[in-house]
């Protein structure tokens, strides 16, 4: 089942506003206004407490274009999923039901209401729009925050737990469908929505998305961090579809360990990691080395 | 008559009045001050790709494939990603007018 | 009141828990989700049997917490469908954020709380804690007295919740092993008279989840407006006075049964004192006030069926002209008294004798004589002093004490 889109099929109309409260290039917008495109506007976001909780704007405006129901923090995959259940007892259609998440509702707080979700199979698209901390209450760690790290709350050892590897324990949710995405293959992202979107059943998509104030880096620069986070192979973009398992076309090159850029080139256009010893960047390097080498794996398992 | 010191008044139940939003531009406010640096287009480099369009976070960019780009800068950020992004360097980051 | 009482009314010997189950089957709740604790596990498990044998249409969900319970419930009333929980204790604290955005959203959700100790130590018998710690949350609060009231209860919460003039969420409190776990009579009225007195759930009101409609809930304002929805909450407590009214005498003139709204006046009308309770244990209370008339004391009971709002007006009317109040609670604000005690010593009048009595936490049981004995003793001190005004004294162990 292969939908390739092209960049001028993408519908021009806006469905994440200008005049919105995000910070000068925010990834999040970026992976809204997607989102807000495949589905014409036509589905009901669940947000839980976070950027973009902030991002709309004020009452009684908001610069989201779609339904939107901001929730509590632990609580959006279980408010989606009531949502969703409920639209199907009175037989209405109004699109699919989205949680739009940050790392910390989803690796963190909400991690019990998502695994429970996921395990009821609510037919969701459960979005986390991954910026690797808490941004919104200012940069602090979260579960998803990458070793070595700085944030406020780890801020002069930098982070010492490892990563969540929140899509190996979604994919063993035996869920239909887990896919990594980044904010700078946009059209890959818009792809893996619409063939979410095909399926009945807990989706989940995680999406990377680099924040120039929490990441330290120049507003203009998001786009290329996140580029550069897929070229160095710290970044995977992979699909798993219904039993099969596949490395997107993006990062299908960077399989091979020499044709990955060094991640040094990743890490040091990055405020968060100044500073940072060679032996936690070695330890970095293991880890992505490790999930290359389980994510091939599973390529051949899920064939 | 004497006037009331505490008033009666009237108040919509409604929780809609207080609880929803409807989307507008500019919820935020207009944006377009905040910029620092604004983008300006050499649209005879512009190569028509659409680039620009799809990154821009803010949807301040419009793109009709055959009549290049135009910017909104109400809005614009002034955040450099289309200048970052676009492939011919068509866009350069100036100065904004204080 | 000329009712013609129907002759396929079902009169049967049922516990507190199923009658809350048949409740919602035939109020037609559509939607369910909850998780098992501690006496009200009973009430999931009947409404689970009933859904899978197809007894009532509604989607069942076993959710993975209390939490995840009023968060997926208050999503399917968001979509417009009609939705209960239950739980009690720890997993009503457990969904404590989710309560207050519910109501705060204005949802007509009916959760049952079954009343029960709050930890530590471990208990699973009764007090009602739990069910008050929502008081300022701006949810409705009822308190069943037996199994019949607890069944018009839940059926009426609905009527009073999806009301426009109030659209707020009611918690319904019937006392855990005391009143979920014992059978009692109750006569179950048919299906068409339920529907005559409950219309089916408008799916847009409040909110319209439907294609085409753009709107966002709850995103970030001014604080002037978060002030405002709040007063406008309150307005709409003051309307549910009057529809909790009407709700109830609706029910009386199709179902024949009638408890007198907000309170019970239970031998009040020439009453010298009045007691003051709330729950299942007023069963127990108004036998007290039975065998205290009988030996010649001018006494009764105002029991209160709901909380909040808060009957302030009923109050006021029953205990001006009494010569003393004494309130029994089964709950404590620690650092205060007596949570009923403290809202109803604003209405007392200051030559009115008052005790507010703190006993039966922790699931003590209090009898009917013991009941009375601590009235008796109230009076006892009123004779001996003219007057007796005390905050908070306690009974345990046959000692009515102070600290």
């Amino acid at each position: 089942m292969s939908t390739r889109v092209r960049i001028d099929q993408i519908p021009k109309e806006r469905y994440s506003l200008p005049g919105n409260a995000a910070c000068q290039g925010c990834p999040h917008l970026i992976g809204l206004k997607i989102v807000g495109k495949v589905f014409r506007g036509e589905a009901t976001l669940v947000i839980p407490a976070g950027c973009s909780s902030i991002i709309p704007g004020y009452h009684p405006y908001t610069s989201l274009d779609m339904r939107v129901i901001h929730v509590p923090f632990a609580s959006a995959a279980a408010v989606a999923g009531g949502i969703a259940r409920a639209l199907k007892v009175r037989g209405e259609d109004a699109g699919p039901v989205i949680v739009w998440a940050g790392d910390g509702a989803t690796f963190d707080i909400g991690f019990a209401t998502l695994s429970g979700s996921a395990v009821r199979e609510d037919d969701i698209i459960y979005i986390v729009s991954d910026n690797e901390a808490y941004m919104n209450t200012g940069v602090q760690a979260s579960g998803s925050t990458t070793y070595g790290a700085k944030t406020t709350t780890t801020p002069v050892l930098g982070k010492r737990d490892k990563r969540k590897e929140i899509d190996l324990i979604m994919l063993m949710h035996k869920i239909p469908y887990v896919a990594t995405a980044s904010v700078a293959y946009p059209l890959d992202f818009y792809e893996k929505l619409m063939r979410a979107s095909e399926i009945r059943g807990f989706k989940f998509i995680h999406l990377h998305s680099p924040c120039p104030p929490g990441w330290r880096f120049d507003d203009s620069e998001t786009v290329d961090i996140a580029r550069l986070a897929v070229e160095t192979g710290a970044w995977i973009l992979f699909e798993y579809n219904q039993g099969k398992l596949v490395i997107s076309p993006s990062s299908r090159l960077y399989s091979d360990k020499s044709r990955r850029k060094p991640l040094r080139q990743y890490l040091e256009r990055q405020g968060r990691f100044a500073g940072i010893t060679d032996e936690d960047m070695k330890v970095i390097e293991e880890m992505i080395d490790n999930n290359w080498r389980i994510l091939l794996e599973l390529e051949k398992l899920f064939k | 008559m004497k006037d009331q010191v505490v008033k009666k008044i009237d108040i919509d139940i409604d929780p809609r009045i207080y609880l929803i939003s409807r989307p507008r531009e500019g919820a935020a406010g207009r944006t377009g001050l905040w910029r620092v640096f604004r983008p300006v287009v050499n649209i005879s480099k512009c190569i028509d790709c659409g680039i620009c369009w799809l990154y821009c976070p803010e949807e301040v960019i419009t793109w009709s494939k055959g009549s290049k780009i135009s910017i909104d800068y109400t809005y614009c950020k002034g955040c450099g990603i289309c200048s970052q992004t676009c492939p011919v360097k068509a866009i350069d980051m100036v100065p904004e007018e204080m | 009141m000329a009712v013609s009482i129907s002759k396929k009314r079902i009169k049967t010997a049922m516990i507190g828990n199923h009658a809350v189950a048949q409740a919602v089957k035939m109020a037609r709740v559509k939607f369910i989700a909850a998780y098992p604790i501690t006496p009200q596990t009973i009430i999931v498990e009947r409404l689970a049997d009933m859904v899978e044998r197809k007894e009532l249409e509604a989607e069942f969900v076993n959710v993975e917490s209390e939490f995840a319970a009023l968060s997926t419930v208050m999503g399917a009333s968001l979509a417009g469908v009609r939705s209960f929980t239950a739980t009690s204790s720890h997993g009503l604290l457990y969904m404590y954020e989710m309560i207050w955005w519910t109501a705060g959203a204005r949802l007509p959700v009916v959760m049952a709380v079954v009343n029960r100790s709050i930890g530590p130590p471990w208990n699973i018998h009764v007090d009602h804690n739990d069910i008050l710690t929502m008081r300022d949350s701006g949810w409705i609060i009822a308190m069943a007295e037996n199994t019949q009231e607890v069944f018009d209860m839940i059926i009426q919460a609905y009527r009073v919740a999806e009301d426009k003039r109030v659209l707020l969420p009611v918690a319904i409190g019937l006392e855990g092993f005391v009143l979920s776990h014992s059978a009692e009579y109750i006569e179950i009225p048919e299906q068409w008279e339920i529907d005559s007195f409950l219309p089916s759930r408008d799916p847009d009101v409040p909110y319209s989840i439907k294609r085409g409609e753009k709107f966002s809930l709850g995103n970030l304002g001014k604080d002037e407006n978060h002030m405002l929805l709040k007063i406008a909450a309150m307005k709409a407590m003051d309307n549910a006075r009057k529809v909790i009214y009407e709700a109830d005498r609706g029910y009386g003139k199709i179902i024949g049964r009638e408890y007198g709204g907000l309170v019970e006046r239970y031998k009040i009308d020439d009453a010298k004192y009045v007691l003051i309770s709330m729950g299942s244990w007023s069963g127990t209370i108004k036998e007290a006030v039975d065998l205290l008339r009988e030996e010649g004391y001018s006494v009764g009971l105002l029991r209160i069926r709901y909380f909040r709002p808060f009957p302030y007006e009923e109050i006021l009317k029953h205990l001006s002209g009494a010569k003393g109040v004494v309130v029994y609670d089964r709950d404590i604000s620690l650092g205060k008294g007596g949570i009923i005690a403290t809202e109803v010593l604003d209405y007392v009048d200051r030559n009115t004798s008052f005790w507010g009595v703190v006993t039966g936490l922790g699931g003590v049981d209090v009898s009917s004589k013991e009941f009375a004995d601590v009235f008796k003793k109230f009076v006892m001190e009123i004779e001996l002093n003219g007057f007796t005004k005390r905050e908070t004294v306690y009974y345990l162990g046959g000692e009515v004490f102070e600290i």
